[in-house]
Parts: C-alpha cells; structure tokens; sequence
C-alpha cells in the first residue's frame, strides 16, 4: 500500500522520463539493443529469505535468472511464489540471502527501483484498464507527446503505429489497435501487457501466473509470447503451478513448498515427469487418486491425477 | 506442440476479427444516443410549437441550456473519472453570494471578491477531492454532506450577516458594470438575443474534449475511472487527478454562478439547489457510465440542450411544466439502459 502511494504522489515530471527516452530511440526499439549477451546473468539469489515478524515467508531459496533463459518458479497455492515475486519486484525487502543484479548485491525497497534496474511485473490484473484502447493502455502513464504549452498533445499517430508494430514483434497482429482492450482474449491482453513492459526497457520480466486462469489454447498463446521474449533476449521469471505450462519454455526450474525451495534445476538435470511429480509431492497424489476414485471412479479429474500417476 | 497451438491461434485470431464498419463505428461513440434524442426533441418542438424556432425562442433555449452545459460538462468529466460530486448545484449559489455579500456589505473591490470566490470554490473542490481519495469513502456520500453543509451554510450564513437570504443592490457596486458584460453581458446573433454563458458553454465544451481527447491528463482521467488500480500500477497519478476532476466540477459551479449573478443581479440562498441531478442527469444521458471510465464532454452538452429544449419547448406547447421532471426521469432510465448495453459490449471478449 506504502508503494501505491508513493507512485500516486510522484511528481508528474518522473513519468517523462521514458517518454523522453523513448522520443531519441523511436520504434528502433527492437530485439536486445540494450540487453547483456545471452545467459548472462540478470539477478543471482542466493539463500534469500523473508520473515514478517515470526512468521518465515520464504526461507533459502537460491536461483538465477539469466538473459534470454526463462526460469520458472513452480508451487501449489500457499508456496511462497508471492513473496518470492514481490521480493524481484522490490514490493518486498528481503531479510535474509543476497539478491545481486548485474553483478552487484542490492537491497530493493520499491517497485520504482527494480524497474530502474530494468525489472519489470506483469502481475496477474495485468494493469490495463478495459475500456480504453489498446494504444492507449500500451503507453497508459508514459504517453509520448508533442508541442508546448497549452497545446502540448498527445502523439496519437505516433503510439499507434508504435504500439501496432511492438505487438508485431511479439508476434500478435491487430488490425485495429483502436479496440478497447476489454475486447481482446486473456492470451492477448497478457500478450500487450508484456510487450508493454518489454517496449518500457524491461531487461527481466516477471510474469505472475499468466496462463492460471486461460484454457488450454490461450495458455498456448502466451506460452509463445514468453518464448518470444525470451528469444528477444530478456530474461524471464515464468511464476505457474502447472509443470506442463512450465516445461516446454523453461530452462531453469526452482521449485517452492512450504516457503522453502525443493531445488533449483537446469532443463537438462530434471525431466518433466520428475518435475511433476516433485510438484505433487508423488505419495500424496496417489492417495487423492485412489480417494476419488472410491467416490466417483468415472470423474475426468480422476483420470487425469491416474495418468499423471501412471506416467510419473 | 506449442509451435503447432499457436499457429493455430494465430490464424484463429485473424478470422475472428470481424472487419468493423464505418457504422458500427460511429454507433459505440459515447455521444450517438444524446445526439439522436436531442434531434427529436428538436425536430419534435419545431413542428408542434411556432415559437421554438423563432428568433426569441432559440436564444432562450440556448441560454438555459448553456447554464446548465457548463456544469454538466465539468461533471461529465468527473464521472469519467469515477467519482460524483452532489455539491455542483449549491456551489453555484455559493459562489454568487459569497461575492454578492463581499461586496455589497463588506465593500469588497468586485474583481477581488470573483477571484476570492474562485479560490474558495477550487478550495471545497479539493477538499471534496481529498476527503474522497483519503478516507476511500464513495464520493456519493462526501459531496452529499458538503451538499447539505453548503446548503445549510448559503442561507444561515447569508442570512446572520445581511439580515436575508437574497442579495440586493448588486448594480450599485463600483465597477458592476465593468465586470458585468463577461459573465451576465448578451449579444444578438441572426436576431436572436444569445447570453454570454452561451460563449462560456461552447469553450468549456472545447476545452473538455481537448482535454479528453488529446492529453495526457485525458487519457490519465479515462483510467481512474476505468480501473484505478492498473492506472496506479503503471504510475498513473491518481491522487492528483482525481482531486483535479473535483476542483474542475467547483470552478464550473462558481462560472454559472458568476452568470447567474451578474445576469439577474442577485442571487439567493436557494439558488442552484436540485440542480446538481440535473447536471448527473445530462451527463448520463450524453453517454457517461455510472461506473467511470467511459463518456465524452460533446454528449454531457448535448444531454444539456436535451433539458434546455425541453424546458422551453414545453413552455411553449402550452404544456404543464411539470412534465419535464417526468420527462428527464424517462430519459436518464432509458440512457442508463442503453449505456449498459453498450459498455457490456465494449467490455466483453468478443
């Protein structure tokens, strides 16, 4: 709430600075101008941990999030995955462990200075506004304008040829920009959102649970937009509790239980049949199979917890 | 397998974006509804009374269409914005005692006490700004109280230092007539005797959509309203926008009553009280959603001359006057139904 509130009382003139920025770079904005080479690291946690008073959050948790890698952060409901993200985000300070961006260890208190340093959320809201146009969400708080004084305006044909070719280059193709963003597909407006974050200088990108409430083709949608970003060079945080979103697009999977992490792999150190049933903790899932198929053998839920037993 | 979903999608969402008309287009401006029941109260009025298009009878529409404009546009604003603000009505009556008694008990330079009404009006506007945005309570409810406060306030203040509730002897102030022409001056047009307020009306319009359309502080009110939350994620300035919309709304009140002081020379403790659902009303019925984030300045104006027209047209067609509250009540019902439709269709995935 702290950090609502400093964003509100901010002066105007802070958010000129990326439109400024944005005004000498023009749409030549593309793929990795200012990103560091490929699997250089962006953020190194190291044993980072946070306590609110007695309670521990999150405890030792070690990963790393590396430039055009996509490292997934897996956990059921209540596994530490917000806290984790709001300690990237810099909503959260950490209490214990280091947290190195670019090579230097840094204590973040806002989410201002993480995207300073280039660390930019999605979170699951995605921050846009449903009525108002897909341009106008895209530049919502960083408009470009042009003119002085009283008739200092908006550069609308300016963001909406911007807007139109950084969602190209996401690989989303909109006819017509001017829709209220409401309009378009869950896959789509995260789509927009992270192409929103990656056009404002994003050089790590956290994306919180962004397939958690799409069907299984919308998922499919922006699993293609996280490779996309990633194939652009950013480095990308994949926050899901879903192993089969996480396994195709991840490099890198750290996995939460409990606040505490159950290990930190690389793709070529865990298959997805280990990851999932690390996930579901093995033994606890099939005693839930063999519960439900006592109540309801038929039941489409009970078929697949049994082939994921099967197969696992 | 990814590659393979998403390709699919891929052309899936080309066919499902249906090519748009021109048509449809212009149908989903806020505006179209107003536009279309302002022509048929025009047309309507025109045939069945002779006096509506007469010289004299457009000019008085116009006028009492432009005093409520003003305001209604300013409110049309803040509901863009998200908020409400009942206290618009009494702060025109406000506003034109508060200088009436400066200068014709206190003996206040007249150009001093508009500009000292001016700043207290801004002041209860941020006021009512900040005590909305501070305590999160509905503004429905803030600007009732400073409702009944001002209204309390207008009549007993007014009454304990001048012994009435109306003021008198406005013309007999120094510089009256200097100051007189730019709030309550008229002019002829094509016949017509148009009031001043009616140029104040066209401007406040223009500035409204410049600023709705073209700025930074537009597309800034557009997202409070809409979802104030995102807006503040991506650092948009709530706080500050929002109390700007309710000091917006309370300089409009203070232009109309500078109006209504200097075209009748006095006001009283009654004046502008109940209009304050007038200028609701023309804001929804010009296309503003209760909810926020969705209208434009033009509809609020043409939801003005809807009430204007009306008011003079039934004065004409020999009509009981009465009629135009039941008229207005059938025509908010009917926008707001329309309003709905149309932001359900703006907002759901199609």
């Amino acid at each position: 709430m702290s950090t609502n509130e400093s964003s509100v009382d901010q002066p105007e003139d802070s958010t000129d600075e990326p439109v400024a920025d944005t005004a000498e770079d023009g749409d030549a904005r593309t793929s990795g101008a200012a990103l560091p080479p490929r699997g250089t690291p962006i953020i190194e946690v190291t044993g980072i941990g946070k306590s609110y008073g007695q309670v521990i959050a999150l405890h030792d948790v070690t990963t790393s999030v590396r430039a055009g890698e996509v490292t997934c952060v897996l956990g059921d409901n209540g596994a530490g995955k917000s806290t984790f993200i709001k300690i990237l985000a810099g909503a959260h300070e950490h209490t214990e462990g280091t947290f190195v961006v670019d090579g230097i260890s840094r204590n973040m208190n806002s989410p201002r200075a993480a995207l300073a340093l280039g660390i930019a959320t999605v979170y699951q809201d995605l921050a846009v506004v449903p009525l108002m146009p897909v341009w106008r969400n895209f530049f919502l708080g960083s408009e470009i304008t042009k003119g002085f004084g009283p008739i200092r305006r908006l550069d609308i044909s300016g963001m909406k040829r911007i807007a139109k070719s950084e969602l190209a280059a996401m690989g989303i193709d909109l006819r017509d920009v001017d829709q209220p963003i409401g309009t378009l597909s869950g896959g789509e407006r995260q789509c927009v959102a992270i192409a929103r974050a990656v056009y404002f200088g994003a050089r790590a990108l956290i994306l919180d649970e962004p397939t958690a409430a799409l069907g299984v083709r919308q998922s499919g949608i922006v699993l293609k937009y996280i490779a996309k970003a990633r194939d652009r060079g950013l480095g990308v945080v994949f926050i899901t509790h879903n192993p089969h979103h996480a396994y195709p697009v991840g490099d890198r999977f750290m996995l939460l239980r409990r606040g505490r992490s159950m290990g930190d792999f690389a793709k070529s150190e865990i298959t997805l049949d280990e990851l999932v049933r690390m996930m579901s903790g093995g033994a606890e899932l099939e005693a839930l199979t063999h519960e439900l198929q006592q109540d309801e053998p038929d039941s489409a839920l009970t078929k697949s917890l049994h082939d994921e037993v099967e197969t696992s | 397998m990814s590659t393979t979903t998403a390709a699919a999608a891929e052309t899936d969402a080309d066919e499902r974006m249906a090519p748009t008309s021109r048509m449809t287009k212009v149908l989903r401006r806020p505006e179209v509804g107003s536009a279309i029941a302002a022509l048929i109260v025009f047309v309507f009025f025109t045939v069945y009374t002779s006096e509506f298009l007469s010289d004299q009878g457009v000019g008085t529409w116009l006028n009492s269409s432009s005093r409520i404009g003003i305001v209604a546009v300013a409110v049309a604003l803040l509901m863009i914005g998200g908020e409400f603000d009942l206290s618009t009505g009494t702060m025109v009556g406000t506003s034109g005692l508060m200088v009436g008694v400066l200068t014709t008990h206190f003996g206040l330079n007249i150009f001093v006490a508009v500009a000292v009404a001016l700043l207290a009006a801004l002041a209860i506007g941020a006021l009512n700004g900040l005590l909305v945005m501070k305590t999160g309570l509905p503004s429905f409810i803030v600007t009732l109280g400073t409702f009944f406060a001002l209204q309390g306030v207008n009549v007993a203040l007014t009454k304990a230092i001048i012994g009435q509730v109306a003021i008198q002897g406005m013309k007999l102030v120094p510089a009256y007539d200097s100051i007189q022409p730019i709030f309550g001056g008229s002019f002829t047009l094509l016949g017509a005797s148009v009031d001043v307020s009616v140029l104040w009306f066209l401007a406040v319009i223009a500035a409204a959509t410049w600023l709705l359309l073209r700025t930074r502080q537009g597309n800034w009110i557009f997202s409070v309203g809409g979802a104030q939350q995102s807006s503040r994620q991506v650092g948009v300035p709530v706080l500050a926008t929002k109390v700007r919309l309710f000091m917006t709304t309370a300089a409009a009140g203070w232009l109309v009553g500078m109006i209504t002081l200097f075209k009748s020379s006095t006001v009283n403790g009654a004046t502008g009280v109940g209009d304050e659902f007038i200028f609701i009303i023309c804001a929804v019925v010009g296309g503003c959603l209760l909810t926020g984030g969705f209208g434009s300045a033009i509809g609020a104006a043409l939801g003005a001359m809807i009430y204007g027209m009306t008011q003079q047209g039934i004065v004409y067609a020999n009509w009981d006057s009465d009629w135009l509250k039941a008229f207005l009540g059938v025509m908010l019902l009917g926008a707001v139904l329309v309003n709905n439709w149309v932001r359900k269709r703006a907002e759901v995935a199609r």
